[in-house]
């Protein structure tokens, strides 16, 4: 966790160094599990108790750019990949060539999610700002997009921290922080976007999907 | 044996001076005292409300407070008392402190992190006591739907942030100690040769890292209900109340255990330390732990018996918290066991450790009225609930903590405490703490309900033993907070090892340098390792 590749003054050497930080985003990622579980609890009570309401719902989310994005995030986990492949290298300026591509493929995801939520806006399916819904059981579909809302948002709040996360590596990566021999930070740091990447993949079929069958 | 006993020259204490050198501090035993401040603070800010409450049932009429009032005492109350003193107490300052010496390390696995999580923790706590001046919270530290996202005009959305944010700071000491405990273990000292008091925390620091997440992302929900104006729980929009209730005790229930874990790990400590005897059945009290731990998470619906759940789903909670006794049960028998035929002696943090069994009992075995679904319904929301889990909490956890913080008290500070006020208090709390409470038992028997400020004259002798007891109780508490702050300056030094202990924390000085030990220390038989001929005597006293 210490910069300039030294080896913070806890730790014997770098090897037990590493498996720290490994093993810290490895249980930090089971409490956001845990964190978006709450969530997913939720969702699947409603679900089960109004399946009808959910697939009338789900046919007012935007199919199309929801399946754009999907692609969208599975090409940033394949940068992210790169990235840290390229650190383990050693290869500085591929690790920054990549971080930034990350950065950017993660920042059209957030424009394109805009994109939908300011037509919902426009549709008035905004829970509480601006919802009216004229078909049946409006209180349900009202309950399917509040959940809607909130994971995606979350969603979003934790790629934006990612986003950010990896400017920090890629401004210390192109400084010459990172070696072939201390890359921790940037391996950890591709644990929790590929976490954020697998709750998208579990998002999407559960909010965009239900109702195409 | 040397002849006369000094406080080392240079230790973490003496190593820098200033309000800087604390509040940038990364060393894991300031962060320790910093807790130890703020968790005292709030002890007393909870305890004020406590003695309003008392005050108001000394007489069957609602005369010192309204209802209202009333209902802000037991929810301000609650939500500091567990929240933001019990479940930090033990973790943050005696885990904090003494985990990284137990297993012989330099530090936590991330000091800044550790840093981080304090000043999380006194954000949420100022929150907390904001809202208690600016007017409070009534919905008690439930947050029942849809009284607290609809109806209730209180403070709710500051108190969740509070709570929100002291719960991040609780999941960051949690991942803390995995960590350390996983990577950070001095050469030779293997899983099985770890104090029960780290196996305990290992126990809470996942039921930290598995819980509060949930209550976090539950009580956001609350929020945002009540700012949105959105039924997620509101019948009217199709929302579910018991829903809530379900995410609620998902984690509140496991939350008892984050409570009572730890002070399991230090009435291990001190039953051994002070019987002189290796802990009886080492790996079943290890395991057990984990037991708890594991079923703990599965037992949530027994507060829900008359909530609307299933009966079929009530009977498997039912169940499920009949079995999570039987590790507790092996705790209490093996603690039993180790006291036989031991050199028995009678310290004050042994009196702590004698009056946690004992009050841990009665709170564990009422705890099996409560999960038999008959008697549940007899019982709910009276008094019997609130005996019982005070038993639990502070018959338990505080009886623990105090139990600790005694025994260390001469590691953290190099000095010794006055051993006859400390008997003293031992005594009063223990007495006090019974009078309050043991009526309560009764008087829920009888009928009388939870929460409310005013009841019929039949239950006002049982209501005025237990407000005596309660002033007893204060005083129990007010005493040790005045003679260990004088201790902390004037009291004879300790020597490195004054209980002639065990475990890695007494081969250091006391007070123990900021690096713990001047050189890693390599561990090479059992942590218990009691009885072996003179040899753990040979720097005490």
């Amino acid at each position: 966790m210490e910069g300039n590749g030294a080896l913070a003054e806890q730790f014997d050497d770098l090897a037990q160094q590493h498996e720290a930080a490994s093993l810290g985003m490895w249980v930090f990622l089971v409490t956001e599990i845990l964190f978006f579980g709450g969530l997913f609890a939720g969702y699947t009570v409603y679900r089960a108790a109004y399946s009808e309401a959910f697939r009338e719902a789900s046919h007012h989310l935007d199919l199309l750019l929801g399946s754009i994005n999907t692609a969208v995030l599975i090409t940033s986990s394949l940068t992210m990949a790169l990235a840290v492949h390229n650190a383990q290298e050693g290869r500085r300026r591929a690790l920054v060539v990549f971080l930034l591509l990350t950065m950017i493929v993660g920042a059209v995801f957030l424009g394109i999610k805009v994109t939908e939520y300011t037509h919902k806006y426009e549709q008035d399916l905004v829970p509480g700002i601006r919802f009216a819904y004229g078909g049946p059981h409006p209180g349900q579909v009202q309950l399917f997009l509040i959940f809607y809302f909130i994971m995606t948002s979350l969603h979003a709040l934790h790629l934006t921290i990612g986003i950010g996360l990896l400017g920090v590596l890629a401004f210390l990566a192109w400084r010459g922080h990172f070696s072939a021999d201390y890359y921790a930070p940037v391996e950890t740091s591709g644990l929790y976007w590929h976490f954020i990447d697998i709750v998208w993949i579990f998002l999407f079929p559960l909010l965009y999907l239900i109702g195409t069958h | 044996m040397s002849p006369t006993i000094a406080i080392p020259r240079e230790h973490y204490l003496n190593v820098s001076y200033g309000v800087k050198s604390w509040l940038f501090t990364t060393d894991h035993k300031r962060i320790a005292l910093l807790y130890l401040t703020t968790i005292t603070l709030l002890f007393f800010v909870g305890g004020a409300a406590a003695v309003l409450m008392r005050l108001e049932l000394m007489t069957p009429q609602g005369d010192l407070v309204q209802s209202e009032t009333y209902n802000k005492l037991f929810t301000i109350h609650g939500v500091i008392m567990i929240f933001f003193f019990l479940i930090p107490s033990i973790p943050a300052v005696l885990g904090n402190f003494l985990i990284p010496i137990m297993i012989g390390a330099r530090d936590l696995a991330f000091p800044r992190l550790n840093l981080a999580s304090w000043y999380l923790f006194t954000l949420g706590s100022i929150f907390a006591i904001v809202v208690s001046v600016m007017g409070g919270v009534d919905t008690g530290w439930t947050f029942y739907t849809p009284y607290s996202s609809t109806y209730t005009n209180s403070y709710v959305v500051p108190t969740i942030v509070g709570i929100f944010v002291a719960g991040f700071s609780t999941i960051l000491t949690g991942l803390n100690f995995i960590v350390t405990i996983h990577t950070m273990r001095a050469p030779g000292l293997t899983w099985f040769r770890l104090p029960l008091f780290v196996w305990a925390h290992y126990a809470t620091s996942m039921i930290i890292i598995l819980g509060t997440p949930v209550i976090a992302i539950t009580l956001s929900l609350v929020a945002l209900e009540r700012l949105f104006g959105v039924g997620i729980f509101d019948p009217a929009l199709g929302g579910d109340p018991i829903l809530f209730q379900h995410l609620f005790w998902f984690y509140s229930h496991p939350a008892v255990y984050i409570m009572v874990l730890p002070a399991m790990g230090v009435v291990s400590e001190l039953i051994t330390a002070f019987s002189r005897k290796r802990i009886f059945g080492y790996s079943f009290m290890a395991f057990s732990l984990i037991a708890i731990a594991v079923i703990g998470f599965f037992v949530w619906g027994h507060h829900m018996f008359v909530s609307g759940q299933s009966v079929y789903a009530s009977m498997i909670f039912s169940f499920l918290s009949m079995v999570v006794a039987i590790p507790s049960a092996v705790k209490v028998f093996n603690w039993t066991a180790t006291l036989y035929k031991g050199s028995v002696s009678y310290q004050s943090p042994m009196l702590y450790a004698l009056g946690f069994i004992g009050l841990f009992t009665i709170g564990g075995l009422t705890g099996l009225f409560l999960a038999s679904l008959g008697i549940d319904i007899h019982v709910t929301d009276t008094y019997f609930v609130i005996a019982h889990f005070h038993y639990i909490m502070v018959g338990g956890s505080v009886m623990g903590y105090l139990g600790g913080i005694h025994y260390w008290f001469p590691k953290i500070t190099g000095r010794m405490y006055p051993e006859g006020w400390a008997k003293f208090s031992a005594l009063i709390i223990f007495a006090g703490f019974n009078l309050t409470f043991f009526p309560q038992f009764l008087l829920g028997y009888l009928g009388m309900p939870r929460r409310y400020h005013f009841y019929p004259e039949e239950f006002q002798v049982l209501n005025v033993m237990s407000s005596a007891g309660a002033s007893i109780l204060g005083l129990g508490y007010v005493v040790p907070l005045i003679y260990l702050i004088w201790a902390m300056r004037y009291a004879a030094p300790a020597g490195p090892n004054p209980w002639g202990a065990t475990g890695l924390e007494w081969q250091t000085s006391s007070p123990p340098p900021t690096h713990n030990f001047e050189e890693t220390p390599v561990v090479t038989q059992e942590v218990y390792a009691y009885g072996m001929p003179e040899e753990d005597l040979k720097d005490g006293r």
